[in-house]
């Protein structure tokens, strides 16, 4: 007989907390890195809520004058080649990349719930959808965003639409073989028995156990989001120029990048850090909700 | 096994199918004009107009579609807006760069990884372990340009060891063609390098729990043969797997690290082609690279056979 399922929890325990936060908590606090990743984050976010109270000026204001300054107590991170404060641009550039992530996740995760239940759920639509998520999946996603950019007006609305586009498959799929394992489980057979309605069944007895699975999952994508972005914008198919994005800033500092590093190394640096912020939080829930797996990634 | 061959040339080809559909209807599917954005904002009406009949977008969408793919059927990928010339002829010109960079990146990349991974497996638990695991995070959190230009400041710019930017061909000289190449390559491997380091290591964890490597042990192998031996080719498929699905992260990233190198390949054409909206090229972009991708994933599916004999199709 398997020992672990002699060793559960007493039962006055867990009634306190509910057990996947317990787990989340004890996730946590083995995994000191996952709360670094959060203790960043926390910082980003602040970072872009407060931009204007943070010493920084209008990051738009141009001054010929000062223009390609390096790094000093006047100007943080320097000035560009227009005369811009790079500090100012770089700290409301958080503001696109944490917008652009967390609402390509939300986006792409609410579609793909969508798509996923229905599509685990109705066989008949089940073949033709996931042979067009197969094709949209065969098209890298960079590709596909850089497709739809070309063809629309540069907006972070586009950016967000086209990167949501990129990402559902993949979220789709994910949905869709979790509801075809669960709805194999026996209280979900019961819950047919007992004349359960669909929309129901799909609500009460699925979609809880779909959650945290795709919590985990849209943190990837935010991560994976926030990268594209940056990487549309150097190309010139993201953000529009007016707006500061990070990958603005490092597009238009690609040609001084001998004489003025500053310009890629301060954005390129956030940029990385709030990715890596959002990936260690990620690891960090994904072992939280599987501790078989946690040992092997 | 020829059935298995046979079915999953026909799922290829369907999936092709969606691809090029997927590709051409965003013309359609879009919202507002595309041949106003695609002319700018300088544009008259009449350019606009002449976009419009360029593209096909007058006639209706499925005898477009039919039209299109009967010239892609015979390699006609269309002509560029703004050059005039054929689209498979521009990509032909450029794509001896790029080909050189996935190819080196491919097999340094491969070459790197899987020992990384295979003896974090090994070491489980160490410094090593940890080491190679952290690394790995990063290389999936610091973006391709972002290390590319860490990677050009610190050995092109600081140390004066490697070029800037810039291509050379290999008949000019294989040494010279490689010292363009080191850099470029190092920049987009490193994400991949993470990614199959990881996917080696968690294979190989579970393999090596397994009865028979412990026989394999007991017996009195080498460590070193049983690793190699024994639990790497029983490892191997969900390896190659990761390997084929990484493509897609190699072909986004030559996009951005020819930008970054100053490459001149099909991430430039592409790049070029958004600044002019030149559609046909970013289409016929994707068509090839979509294609190249599936092929792959196809050679890796039938690969599992070489690895694991009991699979039969």
């Amino acid at each position: 007989m398997d020992t672990t399922t002699l060793a559960v929890p007493p039962v006055a325990q867990a009634k306190s907390v509910s057990p996947t936060w317990r787990r989340f908590r004890d996730a946590f606090r083995r995994h000191p890195t996952a709360l670094i990743g959060g203790a960043i984050l926390i910082g980003m976010v602040g970072m872009a809520i407060f931009a204007p109270w943070l010493g920084t000026i209008d990051p738009q204001a141009v001054s010929p004058i000062k223009r390609l300054r390096a790094p000093s107590a006047a100007f943080w991170f320097g000035t560009d080649m227009l005369g811009r404060d790079v500090y100012s641009r770089v700290v409301y550039g958080a503001r696109v990349s944490l917008v652009v992530g967390l609402a390509v996740a939300m986006l792409s995760i609410l579609v793909g719930l969508a798509i996923g239940l229905v599509t685990g759920y109705v066989r008949r639509l089940d073949a033709v959808v996931m042979r067009i998520m197969d094709g949209l999946m065969s098209i890298p996603s960079v590709l596909l965003a850089i497709a739809l950019m070309a063809l629309t007006k540069a907006s972070i609305g586009n950016v967000i639409a086209a990167i949501t586009l990129a990402e559902v498959p993949r979220v789709v799929r994910l949905v869709r073989s979790l509801v075809l394992t669960l709805r194999e489980q026996p209280y979900v057979e019961a819950a047919i028995a007992a004349g359960t309605t669909l929309p129901r069944i799909l609500v009460r007895h699925i979609l809880p156990n779909i959650v945290a699975p795709l919590l985990v999952q849209g943190t990837y994508v935010c991560g994976s989001a926030m990268i594209t972005e940056a990487i549309l914008s150097f190309i010139g198919a993201g953000t529009p120029p007016n707006i500061p994005s990070w990958g603005n800033i490092m597009a238009e500092g690609r040609s001084m990048v001998q004489i003025a590093s500053y310009l890629i190394l301060f954005p390129g640096i956030c940029l990385s850090l709030t990715v890596l912020a959002v990936n260690l939080l990620g690891d960090g829930m994904r072992d939280a909700l599987d501790p078989r797996l946690a040992r092997r990634m | 096994m020829i059935a298995y061959i046979v079915r999953r040339l026909l799922s290829t080809i369907i999936v092709m199918a969606v691809v090029a559909f997927v590709v051409f209807s965003l013309l359609y599917l879009t919202p507002g004009d595309p041949a106003a954005v695609i002319a700018g904002d300088i544009a008259t009406d009449e350019d606009i107009r002449l976009i419009h009949a360029r593209l096909g977008l007058d006639e209706p969408f499925l005898v477009q579609f039919g039209r299109w793919l009967w010239a892609l059927f015979h390699g006609d990928l269309g002509t560029s807006i703004f050059t005039n010339l054929p689209v498979t002829q521009l990509i032909g010109q450029r794509i001896e760069p790029t080909v050189a960079l996935t190819l080196c990146t491919l097999v340094v990349a491969i070459l790197v990884a899987v020992p990384l991974g295979v003896v974090a497996a090994a070491k489980a638990g160490t410094w090593l372990d940890r080491a190679v695991m952290s690394f790995s995070v990063l290389g999936f959190s610091v973006p391709v340009f972002v290390f590319a230009y860490i990677l050009i400041l610190t050995f092109s710019v600081q140390l004066d060891w490697l070029p800037v930017q810039g291509y050379r061909n290999f008949r000019d000289g294989v040494w010279e063609w490689l010292r363009h190449l080191i850099l470029p390559s190092v920049a987009l491997g490193t994400v991949y390098v993470a990614l199959i380091a990881r996917m080696t290591r968690a294979s190989m964890l579970d393999v090596l729990a397994q009865d028979y490597i412990r026989t394999a042990s007991a017996k009195g192998l080498a460590p070193g043969q049983v690793l190699i031996g024994h639990a790497l080719k029983n490892a191997a498929i969900p390896v190659v797997t990761i390997i084929g699905m990484g493509v897609a992260l190699l072909i986004s990233g030559a996009i951005v690290t020819e930008t970054v190198f100053a490459l001149p390949g099909i991430g430039r054409l592409t790049v070029d082609a958004i600044l002019r909206r030149d559609y046909p090229i970013i289409q016929g972009v994707i068509l090839i690279f979509s294609a190249v991708y599936v092929l792959v994933n196809l050679l890796v599916d039938l690969s599992y056979v070489f690895f694991d004999p009991r699979i039969r199709y």
